[in-house]
């Protein structure tokens, strides 16, 4: 079926099959950034914001996203390169592979928390894991990008 | 200019935003999906497969089964050639060994035509009797490796009508006399589980024919000179027919050291002549790839009622599952890489078996071997000393391994075969003790702090070592070439997955080269474009890969010399990265670099080098770890691990700290929550992250890793390995702060609360 998708502030015309979920959709229309990692929503690798939520792209049907604003690293290059900078000046993005789905929850926390103690922090972000970097690095990284925010 | 510095990875920032990088990101876009049917038995043999309505349906391009595959036999490991593993492996195989093994593959144009041609497939399975448990493997009337010829290249103690995968001894001294003499020994049985290696690109490959009609596998491999190899010994195929692509890596800690679905993809495209792409699904993963060896190691240990320690046995049974991948290796490293931190014992022993068993096989992952050693050995050593009344910091310093001593192990244990004798060149395991006992306050805390009738906290530590590559078999190479700005090409077969490792050997070309790092340009792991490297594994890259940039690096200084000599017709002269100097004035490289391609004497510069060690200098490290333990639930929380490595010169501070910051974090996951659990039938029970649980952010408590001053003059700039050490301390660390806190000795992993609350009331009851 053909449906309307706005990615990335642009409306895309796409073919997708009734069952289909964003993850599929949207590495076929060449958003590379969003990755699979899991088989059951539990890795965060394909984080992407929907309408300012932050979601599991792997288990969102694409047709739910009729209407709606779909944003993904693609779509915050500067804010994400900002993000990569700290990251990065860390050593902690290590293999990348989910180093964008984490950029996206960073995103998204920015809205939604208002205290940004470490505590409040790794709730958040708990659904994003990484097995490279032991994490400390990408606290170090998210704490003083914030502290620059 | 280059080392000591941390600067970002020189692909950081492209990966954090998200370019295109991995093997699924940069497949072809047409590539025909290939999945594999897997075995819903632990054992059985293939009767019938009927493909006939597979086929039939519209989009299957292509059905493989053992009917249409080649028949040779291969180990997957992908290993120097002749592999230490037993070519015990066919690509398809009538016979089906675990529950997932592969049964047929399908191609089809999209997922769902491929699903229904998996559905659609017909197989008549005879199900065998299987055997699960390891511990009844040896000898068993149930044979793994019945049915076929498996056979190995040289002696690895391969004995498939005993379920061996492989076997070693080795003696040096006697123990048992030894160990008479001693006035205290301890013996103790310790346990640990297979673990997964969860990396988060799940393994993917791709093929597809070039203009020329050669096959060009994208694969995300550890090893990708090995996969051409591999490859083309099966398929028939010349290697001048094979390029291997390494794109950017996903993570692998060992599980990409191995064939996964390359030969999918390849005999796919092959007979299609169309592209074709394999990712497996993450239960694919646990299931079907490989784990790390579950072990049972049987320890004696004596030593004089002053602490000295005499004798040590090590007696292991490892656990390879239904193929033998890395079996010989990961067991003799196992000793290799324990055994010669208490190098002043008058006799060691270590013997050991590798069985068969109808599970998931066990292969190669991060600290290979020496993570199951080191639980053994430095839980016994702990337990050693409470006997002896010794403190466990004390007898530590007293037996550990120092800096000019060697140890026997080194010449008798290799991996796969006899050893080299090495002088340790470095070693601050003193150091690393000083640092760890300071920042974990052992002086305050040791052994306990009650903070109520129910909370308690202990600290432990253990002392670690590794390798730096394997010697005299490792091979890495590196070819540099020089452009008309004064940048440069470097060209390594050297395999990135994420490790950082691109951008350290640019900084070792840099300091050598005297350049900034932005001056070369990094291009890696392409078998048709870059020179040989064994692979990512054996703790190899900063050691035997730097040392073949430092080499190739040296030689294009020789070269642009020669060039300035012949342009300037002088004997002499000098560059120091910036200018070159003669006599009568000076030219800046790029200047020299623009007259040799557009003006005179026109000619390219390139240099190569190729680096193969005759030691593998050991990085080592203490762990502390401090534990608190809810004495009504059993429940281990760890409040703080500290980790003092010696790793010789930090060519990037922060991305070592990093390596040890990950590693520490999959071996406090393997101690407190991570096993690969099977049914009594051979069911993986834990095949996704919702069952298998690795740490997440929310169990990290504080890491605070340190490294100590120090140089090995063996290494490149005095580097040593710092990948894998890190894995090693927390299992051993943590049980024994655990044993601090409550009395109580976990020998089997991992640490669960129920088994914590039981031995507890155990004692209580006592």
């Amino acid at each position: 079926m053909e449906i309307m998708l706005t990615i990335n502030n642009q409306k895309r015309r796409l073919l997708i099959e009734p069952d289909e979920y964003l993850l599929d959709t949207l590495r076929k229309a060449g958003i590379k950034s969003v990755k699979r990692g899991c088989d059951t929503t539990s890795c965060g690798m394909c984080s992407i914001s929907v309408d300012n939520k932050l979601v599991n792209s792997c288990s969102y049907y694409s047709i739910r996203a009729v209407g709606k604003e779909i944003l993904t690293v693609e779509g915050i290059p500067e804010e994400a390169g900002l993000i990569a900078d700290f990251i990065t000046a860390e050593g902690a993005e290590q293999c990348g592979f989910c180093s964008p789905g984490l950029v996206m929850a960073i995103h998204s926390m920015k809205h939604d928390l208002d205290d940004f103690s470490m505590e409040n922090i790794k709730h958040y972000l708990a659904g994003n894991s990484c097995r490279c970097s032991g994490y400390e690095g990408q606290h170090r990284a998210i704490l003083k990008y914030l502290e620059v925010k | 200019m280059g080392v000591k510095k941390s600067i970002p990875k020189i692909d950081g920032k492209g990966l954090v935003t998200g370019k295109p990088a991995y093997t699924d990101d940069l497949s072809p876009q047409n590539a025909l999906i290939v999945k594999v049917q897997r075995s819903p038995y632990a054992y059985a043999e293939i009767m019938d497969i009927d493909v006939e309505e597979a086929s039939a349906i519209e989009g299957v391009k292509c059905i493989l089964t053992y009917k249409n595959v080649p028949e040779g036999l291969f180990t997957r490991a992908a290993q120097g050639y002749p592999e230490p593993s037993p070519y015990d492996k066919k690509i398809l195989d009538k016979y089906v060994r675990y529950i997932g093994d592969e049964v047929a593959a399908v191609a089809g144009i999209d997922e769902k035509t491929v699903d229904k041609a998996l559905d659609a497939i017909k197989v008549t399975y005879r199900q065998l009797k299987p055997i699960i448990d390891f511990e009844k493997a040896k000898d068993s009337d149930i044979l793994v490796h019945d049915h076929d010829r498996s056979y190995s290249l040289f002696d690895i103690g391969h004995a498939p009508d005993r379920n061996l995968a492989s076997s070693y001894e080795m003696e040096i001294g006697s123990v048992a006399e030894t160990l008479r003499q001693c006035d205290v020994v301890h013996e103790g049985t310790y346990y640990t589980e297979a673990n997964s290696h969860c990396m988060a690109e799940p393994h993917s490959s791709s093929a597809y024919l070039d203009l020329q009609g050669r096959l060009t596998i994208m694969s995300s491999t550890q090893a990708p000179f090995h996969i051409r190899r591999i490859l083309a010994n099966i398929l028939m195929m010349p290697i001048s027919n094979i390029r291997v692509i390494k794109p950017r890596i996903g993570g692998g800690y060992g599980g990409k050291q191995a064939v996964h679905g390359e030969f999918f993809v390849a005999l796919t495209t092959l007979r299609t002549k169309l592209p074709s792409k394999m990712i497996y699904s993450r239960k694919e993963v646990f299931q079907s790839t490989y784990t790390r060896h579950a072990t049972r190691t049987e320890m004696k240990i004596g030593a004089m009622k002053d602490g000295t320690i005499k004798a040590i046995d090590m007696n292991v049974l490892s656990n390879t599952g239904a193929y033998g991948e890395h079996a010989l290796t990961v067991l003799m490293v196992i000793g290799a890489k324990s055994l010669p931190l208490y190098n002043k014992v008058e006799a060691v022993a270590f013997r050991g078996d590798v069985v068969y068993t109808n599970i998931t096989p066990a292969g190669a992952y991060r600290g290979y071997g020496a993570v199951q050693g080191n639980f053994a050995l430095e839980s016994s050593i702990d337990e050693l000393a409470d006997k002896l009344d010794i403190d466990p910091v004390e007898i530590r310093i007293k037996n550990m391994i120092k800096v000019k001593e060697t140890s026997k192990i080194f010449e008798v244990m290799g991996e796969g075969r006899e050893g080299t004798p090495m002088i340790i060149e470095s070693c601050g395991l003193d150091k690393c003790m000083a640092v760890c006992l300071e920042k974990l306050h052992w002086k305050d805390k040791y052994p306990r702090q009650v903070i109520d009738e129910n909370i308690v906290r202990g600290v432990g530590l253990a002392i670690a070592m590794q390798g730096s590559g394997i010697p005299h078999i490792d091979m890495a190479s590196c070819i540099l070439k020089l452009n008309d700005d004064g940048s440069f090409n470097m060209m390594i077969g050297a395999t990135d997955l994420g490790t950082g490792s691109d951008t350290i050997l640019a900084q070792m070309a840099a300091e050598t080269l005297r350049v900034p790092v932005e001056k070369i340009i990094v291009y890696s792991s392409d078998t048709d474009l870059t020179p040989f490297d064994s692979g990512a594994y054996a703790s190899s890259t900063t050691f035997i890969s730097g040392h073949s940039v430092r080499i190739a690096a040296e030689n294009m200084i020789g070269e642009i010399k020669r060039a300035a000599m012949r342009h300037f017709n002088t004997d002499v002269v000098d560059f120091d990265g910036t200018l070159i100097r003669w006599e009568k004035g000076n030219i800046s490289l790029p200047e020299l670099a623009q007259i040799l391609y557009y003006s005179e004497n026109q000619e390219q510069l390139v240099s190569s080098g190729s680096y193969v060690s005759n030691t593998s200098a050991p990085p080592y490290m203490v762990g502390g770890a401090e534990v608190e333990i809810d004495k009504r639930t059993g429940k281990v929380k760890l409040l703080n691990f500290v980790a003092a490595v010696d790793c010789g010169t930090t060519i990037n501070p922060n991305l070592a700290k990093i390596q040890v910051e990950g590693a520490l974090l999959q071996g406090i996951g393997m101690t407190l929550y991570e096993e690969a659990k099977y049914t009594s039938n051979g069911h993986l029970i834990n095949n996704s992250f919702l069952k298998y649980k690795v740490p997440t952010r929310m169990e990290v408590g504080k890491i605070h890793v340190e490294f100590v001053e120090s140089y090995d003059p063996t290494g490149p700039y005095g580097a040593k390995s710092v990948g894998e050490v890190g894995i090693n301390t927390p299992p051993a660390a943590i049980t024994n702060a655990i044993k601090n806190a409550l009395g109580i000795r976990i020998r089997k992993l991992p640490v669960k609360s129920e088994t914590v609350w039981a031995m507890l009331n155990e004692k209580r009851q006592d």
